[in-house]
Parts: structure tokens; C-alpha cells; sequence
């Protein structure tokens, strides 16, 4: 009877290796390298994310018009060093390019410096490895985060026509992000385009949804003439959508005086789909995720194949798009901001 | 069929040949050495950890013990102290660290789980507190110890291996090894035969720990940076491993051998699926369902050892 025990294991081995021969996908070519193709993974910071599920898709798409394989391979958890074995297995599976969205600044020195050791092409996507810029090649970053916050003003400004008083509700006082963005909102307000709105008051509900919404029935209760409101967080902004659908007084609604409230700011559009078909929310902002996974695909097959030089303060012309100015260190800002609204949420799912 | 080792090293065996079979790229002596070193800090923290489960404990601050241990190490060196005294302090410090949850549970008879849990995070508390968000560098004649080698293997993997030796022949061969087991089996009957319960439950929890030491000591020299996050959930990995390797979770049954066997059975399954370009979502399903079916498989194997053994014994009837 002992006997069968080994045939059992076997047999269950078997089975087991048999379901991963499917997920295996694509064999690897073999090392000598008859596949011609260039082969180009992705590493998010962990698996089953939508935002980087639309970074994937900007890959795939770059992968079809400019000819490569595109692969992506992530950790379960975004842990700091999950990352290492997986960039070890790609190197050894030959890939050309590794495109990283790094789970932290520096833990991945070494193993970055090994693949880039063997010709490897390393692009962090959507965060750069700050302080040490000198273990990959090129960072493609979201957006210019200087023009986050002219964006937004104008944005605001032609839903009213560029006339009436608006607030903020930002996230904590200390926030770097939100109050670079507010500083950028308060220097475009000087252009004399605007010189008709005015910035009534700066809230701050901390990216908790109850405060947020706290600060929002303030901000309604205390400025009887307020038009608008800029939330440049999504939390805010998700909160402020619920007070606003509540109260009616959006445009459109059954309590909305002097035309209704126009609320905006940034948040995926996950988050925002239902305000956007009810119309309690025209339209908000977002940089584009795609944008990154294309930019960075493009660069990455380029930059193998050495058609391709990047030096700062010069231009890239990517195909089908506008240049984009080299930064220093090699960053590269993906697009703008992208504006959502009812015409075109429903082709995005983030 | 003694032991029940022959599991985890039948199942190596079958996923070399399963991996060299789907990708190619996979049996290359050179990458599966280079890659082992990934996993020998899992490695020390099993073979340690195959001692506190035997004594029918268990240690879930090893992770910690590690990071704190590998923080407090780079920070000596930062602050210019020689290599080997680093060293040397990084293995006291991790056996100091190991002995406190040994003494809290030996000494004031609480459940190890419960201190472990506790220690958890309370080193990892301590690392962050005392380096705050920032990651420590380590000077550069620290960095790389994966990369050398000695008689053919990886530094990493040859201490690994060593520690299994060591630990093996302690655990397997000595008088203390011996009182493992017992007081793993029945910890009031060894009490009332003479052995230091306590002493022996400190001394287990103290090698645990300065082996997390060591680990700590790896995780620097191989990342050239350490930070109070690094490695979370490396105590379950450990755990995974002794279990996988048939030490019982009651405590009293085990063997070194086996979570050696079980340390390469993971990484040689968890490198050939990323080979593989297996998702981390089904990677993890594959390695629960492992983990499943040993322990079944284990328990069936002593089920049917136990049927032999009475069979023998039943012969002896009045001829």
C-alpha cells in the first residue's frame, strides 16, 4: 500500500505542472536569439491594479504598432523587495527591455545594475527612483506636475464661463503635491483671462471622507455665491460629489441657483463614472496612465536598438503624437493631463 | 519508508524535470545558483525555525529580528566601525533577540505565539523608529555577497548549507537535539524526567535568532541598502518551508533534512514559474495547494507507517 503513496505525489505533480503549461503563454525564444522581435516586460508594483492595468495597455498598444513582444509580470504584493526575484527571472528569460514601476527608491540597485550589465534597457514608469537615477535609463513620469494646477483653473474657467467666485478642497495643509498644484492655481489666476474669478477659500478635508464632506457643506453654507469648486484629490473629490448630488445644487439640479455649482478636479474615472452620468460631476482630470505604457515602450525598443540618443534639454518625436522635452536625468513627462467627461468616460476603466 | 523527507525531495526531483521541459531558459546551473541566493535568507530563518516548531512553538519575529538586526548592523558600519566587529555584533544581536522570546516564553510561560506576534512588532517598530523612512547605504566593500563564490557555490547558498550541516547534525546527533524532540513530544514528562525545559526552549529560540542574524547580515551585504520595510512576510515563508519539509506543526516531528529538501523545492518551483511567466496570483494558488497536499500526504505516510508497525508486532502469537 506504502507503495502508492510515491504515485500519488506524481501524479498530482503532473497534474499540477499540466494546468501551468497554459499560463506559460509564450515560449522563450531560445538564447541564440532567432526571434527577431524585441521583448519588452513590464513590472507593476503589483498585480490585479487597474491604474496599471491602463499602463499595460498603453505597452500593448506601442507593442503592436512598433513590433515587439510585450510581456508584464507582478508581484502580489507591492513589497519593497517582491520585485527582485522577478527581475532576476526576466533577465535570465533574455528579455531587451525592463520597464519597472520600482516598489522603492533604492532596494533594487543592485539587481537594475545587473540587468543593465548585460545591455538590458531599464525605464521606471510612473515613479522614479529618486536619488538614484544613475541605476536605470530613463524615467517616464506621469505629467508635467507644474501645469497640474493652470490645467485645472482652466478647466473650471470655461464650464463658467470664466466668471465667479470658487473654492478649493485640497487634502492636509502640508500636502507637497496639493500645495504645489494650489501655488500653480494661484499664479494662473494672475492672467488677466481670469480676472473675473475669484478664489474665495482653501479647505482642507485631509483625504478622510467624512471631513471632506464636512468642509464641503461649509464651503456651500458659508459663499451663497460660489460657482465652483476645484478638488484636486480624489478623495475630496468623491466626497464633495456626495454632498453636491445630496444638496441639489449642482447644474442641472433640483436646487441649483444662479446656474447651479460646477465641481472638478482629479480622480480616475472609476471613482467619478456614476457623478458623470448624472451629471453631478461634467467633467475632472487625470493624467493618462496608456500614455506611459506607449512613451515607454517606444523609448525602451528605440533605445535598444540604438536608434535613438537621449540628451536633456533636446526633444523626442514619439509617432503619432507631440515632441517631448528630455528633462534632466532623463525624465520624461508621458502627455497632459487628460480631461474626462461624458463624451468619453466609458473608454476608460481605472 | 522511515522518513517522510522522501516527499519533498521526489517532488524536486519532478519539478526540475516539469521546468526544463516548459522553458528553456530554466536549467542553467549558473542562473539557479545565482538566483538560490534570493532564498537563503528564507533558508536560515527555516532551518531555525525547524527547532522552535519541534519544541511545539513557534517564532513569528524572525523577519523582524532580521531587519532589526540588519538596520542596527549598517548603521554601525556607517558609523565606521570595523566589518568584523559589525559582524560579530550583528550575530549577537540577533541571538540576543532570538533568547528574549525564549526567556518571555520559557521563563514567564506564555504561549509563543502571543510573544512572537508581539516581538513581530516591536523589532520592526524599533528598526523604523530609530531609521525613520529613510534606507541606510552600506559602504561598498559590504555590498555583493551573492556574487562570490566558494567551492562552486554562492556565499549565501554555501552558508545556507552549512547552517543546515550544523544544525543537522545538532539537532539529529546530540544530547540537546534529542531534548528538542522531547519536549516537543511531551513537555510535562520531560520536565519530570530531568531535562531543562526551559533552558532547552531559550537555547532554541536563541539559534532561530542568531540565525536571523546572519540573515540580516545577508539581506544588507545583497540589496546595498536596508529599511525598516524590507522582507515582510518572510516569517511565513520560513514556516512554509519547515512544514513543507514534514516538520510538524504540534511540535516532536521533523527533520533538517527535510526543510533543507523544502527550501529548494520552493525556490526551484517559484524560479521555474516566474520563468514560466505564471501570474503571482496563480503562483500563489500553486504553492498553497503544495502545501496542502504534502501535509496530507505526510499524514496519510504516518498513517500507513503506524499500520506496518502493528502489523509486525502482531505476529508474536503463541506459536
Amino acid at each position: 500500500m506504502t507503495k502508492l503513496i510515491p504515485l500519488f505525489i506524481v501524479a498530482l505533480t503532473i497534474v499540477g505542472c499540466g494546468t501551468t503549461k497554459p499560463s506559460a503563454g509564450t515560449p522563450a525564444p531560445p538564447a541564440s536569439g532567432a526571434s527577431t522581435k524585441l521583448r519588452v516586460v513590464y513590472i507593476p508594483k503589483s498585480t490585479g491594479n487597474p491604474y496599471f492595468n491602463q499602463v499595460e495597455a498603453g505597452f500593448e498598444k506601442a507593442a503592436t504598432e512598433f513590433g515587439f513582444e510585450f510581456d508584464t509580470q507582478g508581484p502580489a504584493a507591492a513589497d519593497p523587495t517582491s520585485q527582485l526575484p522577478i527581475i532576476k527571472e526576466q533577465v535570465q528569460r533574455g528579455v531587451d527591455v525592463i520597464a519597472i514601476t520600482p516598489n522603492s527608491p533604492d532596494a533594487l540597485n543592485e539587481a537594475l545594475d545587473e540587468a543593465r550589465a548585460k545591455g538590458i534597457i531599464v525605464i521606471a514608469v510612473d515613479a522614479d527612483l529618486t536619488g538614484n537615477e544613475s541605476h536605470r535609463d530613463v524615467a517616464v513620469l506621469p505629467t508635467d506636475f507644474a501645469l497640474i494646477g493652470p490645467s485645472q483653473v482652466e478647466l473650471l474657467g470655461k464650464m463658467i464661463n470664466y466668471e465667479g467666485d470658487f473654492a478649493i478642497l485640497s487634502a492636509t495643509t502640508d500636502a507637497p503635491n496639493q500645495n504645489a498644484w494650489i501655488e500653480g492655481m494661484k499664479t494662473a489666476l494672475k492672467d488677466p483671462k481670469y480676472a473675473k474669478m475669484k478664489l474665495v477659500s482653501i479647505a482642507y478635508g485631509d483625504d478622510e471622507s467624512q471631513k471632506s464632506s464636512t468642509e464641503m457643506e461649509g464651503l456651500l453654507t458659508k459663499f451663497p455665491n460660489l460657482r465652483g469648486v476645484i478638488s484636486p484629490t480624489s478623495v475630496g473629490l468623491a466626497a464633495a460629489t456626495q454632498v453636491l448630488e445630496n444638496s441639489g445644487e449642482y447644474v442641472g439640479g433640483a436646487q441649483a441657483k444662479n446656474g447651479g455649482i460646477v465641481l472638478t478636479g482629479l480622480s480616475t474615472p472609476d471613482q467619478l463614472r456614476k457623478a458623470v452620468e448624472k451629471g453631478v460631476v461634467q467633467s475632472f482630470q487625470l493624467w493618462s496612465p496608456a500614455d506611459m505604457g506607449y512613451l515607454a515602450g517606444y523609448l525602451g525598443t528605440q533605445l535598444k536598438d540604438k536608434k535613438l540618443e537621449l540628451k536633456s534639454g533636446e526633444n523626442v518625436e514619439v509617432p503619432g503624437g507631440k515632441p517631448i522635452a528630455i528633462g534632466a536625468n532623463n525624465v520624461l513627462f508621458a502627455g497632459p493631463l487628460m480631461t474626462f467627461d461624458k463624451t468619453n468616460i466609458d473608454q476608460y476603466h481605472f | 519508508m522511515k522518513s517522510r523527507e522522501w516527499i519533498p525531495g521526489m517532488l524536486i526531483i519532478v519539478a526540475l524535470m516539469g521546468f526544463s521541459k516548459l522553458s528553456p531558459s530554466f536549467f542553467d546551473i549558473n542562473f539557479l545558483l545565482a538566483n538560490s541566493t534570493l532564498y537563503a535568507e528564507i533558508g536560515l530563518l527555516a532551518v531555525g525555525m525547524t527547532f522552535v516548531i519541534i519544541t511545539g512553538n513557534i517564532d513569528l519575529s524572525v523577519g523582524s529580528n532580521m531587519i532589526l538586526t540588519g538596520c542596527l548592523t549598517a548603521k554601525l558600519l556607517e558609523s565606521g566601525c570595523p566589518m568584523i566587529v559589525a559582524i560579530g555584533a550583528a550575530c549577537i544581536m540577533g541571538t540576543v533577540f532570538g533568547a528574549l522570546n525564549g526567556w518571555l516564553v520559557a521563563k514567564l510561560e506564555l504561549p509563543s505565539f502571543l510573544v512572537t506576534l508581539g516581538t513581530m512588532a516591536f523589532y520592526r517598530g524599533v528598526a523604523q523608529a530609530m531609521l525613520g523612512p529613510a534606507s541606510v547605504k552600506l559602504p561598498p566593500e559590504f555590498k555583493g555577497v551573492d556574487g562570490y563564490m566558494f567551492i562552486g557555490l554562492p556565499w549565501p547558498l554555501f552558508i545556507f548549507v552549512m547552517a543546515s550541516l550544523v544544525c543537522g547534525l545538532i539537532l539529529h546527533c546530540t544530547v540537546f537535539g534529542r531534548w528538542v524532540f522531547a519536549v516537543g513530544t511531551n513537555e510535562a514528562a520531560s520536565r519530570y524526567s530531568g531535562i531543562p525545559v526551559d533552558r532547552v526552549k531559550i537555547l532554541a529560540f536563541a539559534m532561530t535568532g542568531f540565525l536571523a542574524g546572519v540573515s540580516g547580515l545577508l539581506l544588507d551585504s545583497r540589496l546595498g541598502i536596508v529599511r525598516h520595510d524590507l522582507s515582510r512576510g518572510i516569517e511565513l515563508d520560513a514556516i512554509t518551508v519547515a512544514v513543507l519539509g514534514g516538520v510538524s506543526i504540534l511540535g516532536g516531528k521533523g527533520s533538517m533534512l527535510g526543510t533543507f529538501l523544502a527550501l529548494f523545492l520552493i525556490a526551484v518551483i517559484k524560479t521555474g514559474m516566474g520563468l514560466g511567466n505564471v501570474k503571482a496570483e496563480y503562483q500563489l494558488t500553486i504553492i498553497g495547494v503544495l502545501l496542502i497536499t504534502a501535509a496530507l500526504a505526510m499524514n496519510f505516510a504516518d498513517l500507513m507507517q503506524m499500520r506496518y508497525k502493528s502489523k509486525k508486532r502482531t505476529p508474536v502469537s503463541p506459536a
